[in-house]
């Protein structure tokens, strides 16, 4: 059974997705952390030039695209969870529908304004 | 003691309703919720649950007790009781046929769905498939399942998707084949567990854990299927 709408159809790979891009947000938070405490009374051109460094940059764009995916499975799962026909009736999958829609648009919004913001800092 | 009981006739009630009865507890002697319904249904006739052998093998009496499912036949009142009171429910989920009787066809549905039986494709040897001890002890802890139904309609997982999440109770005897040395349908019971839904809609809660009557561990066989998934996919 797949469903059109899990990121990759299958239950193994968003699994697996979700697992990968969390072990990836934890390495970026531990990463941001360890930058911030070593680094006491940091002002902005300090943070530009961290930000800015090409490795930095790859890391976060990287951060961003795991929050999306990781938000997506857990999102789509939430919504074919509680939004179901046993609680909505037959307006279950329109409202669905429209709750994916929603997330999807607010996930691409998110990951095109992180994209930018990252590609804009001066390297 | 306080006794509170679902009921519900369709034939008769518009809606459900939890109905207070009294009963006198027998001084110094420990009764099971089973001994406390038959008590019940001597007041009231109309009483209707499932029962069969009374001592937690036929999996027949699997009911809510104070929130907490279980086999009637083998849970002692003093355990359940709370206060002097006792809210006796049905297995949550599942639809209501009458009282503390459910339908559990989407349970044996799902239970279906793994081919809960050996599948050998070798020719059949001239008297047994043999194990052994050691490929024996791996279904320890796994084929002692006896249905009741208490993990699957204790599992928020379950309740949400009856029709799609094959529940704890089916996932434990789709392991209990796949750990079977016997067994050579291994890859096609994998491919048919792979989806978004059968498997990975566990959350390891582990209510399934936490009420089953006899002590079994389904979340370590779904994580230990959700091992097999992985390794054969990468």
């Amino acid at each position: 059974m797949t469903q059109v709408t899990s990121l990759a159809r299958s239950g193994l790979a968003d699994f697996l997705i979700q697992r990968l891009s969390a072990v990836v947000l934890a390495l970026y938070t531990l990463c941001l952390l360890s930058f911030f405490l070593v680094n006491d009374g940091l002002d902005h051109r300090q943070l530009v030039e961290f930000f800015g460094s090409a490795s930095m940059r790859a890391f976060s764009v990287l951060a961003v695209l795991s929050t999306a995916a990781h938000g997506w499975v857990g999102l789509w799962t939430v919504g074919t969870d509680y939004i179901r026909p046993h609680y909505f009736g037959a307006r279950a999958v329109v409202l669905r529908m429209a709750y994916q829609v929603g997330c999807a648009l607010l996930l691409f919004i998110y990951v095109w304004w992180g994209i930018r913001l990252f590609w804009m800092l001066p390297g | 003691m306080q006794v509170s009981v679902y009921r519900y006739d369709p034939d008769v009630d518009e809606a459900p309703q939890m109905r207070d009865m009294s009963i006198d507890l027998p001084e110094g002697k420990e009764l099971m919720v089973l001994d406390l319904l038959e008590r019940l249904k001597e007041q009231d006739p109309s009483l209707s649950y499932r029962r069969s052998c009374r001592e937690g093998v036929c999996g027949s009496d699997g009911i809510n007790m104070n929130g907490l499912n279980g086999l009637a036949c083998i849970t002692p009142v003093s355990q359940v009781a709370k206060r002097g009171k006792l809210a006796l429910r049905p297995l949550p989920g599942l639809p209501v046929i009458r009282d503390l009787v459910v339908d559990m066809s989407q349970f044996f549905d799902q239970f279906e769905k793994v081919r809960p039986y050996l599948i050998n494709d070798q020719p059949p040897p001239a008297q047994e498939r043999l194990q052994s001890p050691e490929e024996r002890a791996e279904l320890d802890g796994l084929y002692e399942c006896i249905l009741c139904g208490c993990c699957s309609t204790a599992c928020p997982s379950f309740w949400w998707n009856p029709d799609k999440f094959v529940g704890p109770a089916g996932l434990l005897q789709a392991y209990r084949f796949l750990a079977d040395s016997r067994d050579t349908a291994s890859a096609e019971r994998l491919r048919d567990l792979e989806d978004p839904f059968s498997v990975f809609r566990c959350r390891g809660i582990m209510n399934c854990v936490n009420v089953c009557p006899k002590g079994l561990n389904p979340t370590r066989a779904i994580g230990k299927i959700r091992g097999l998934l992985v390794r054969q996919g990468t």
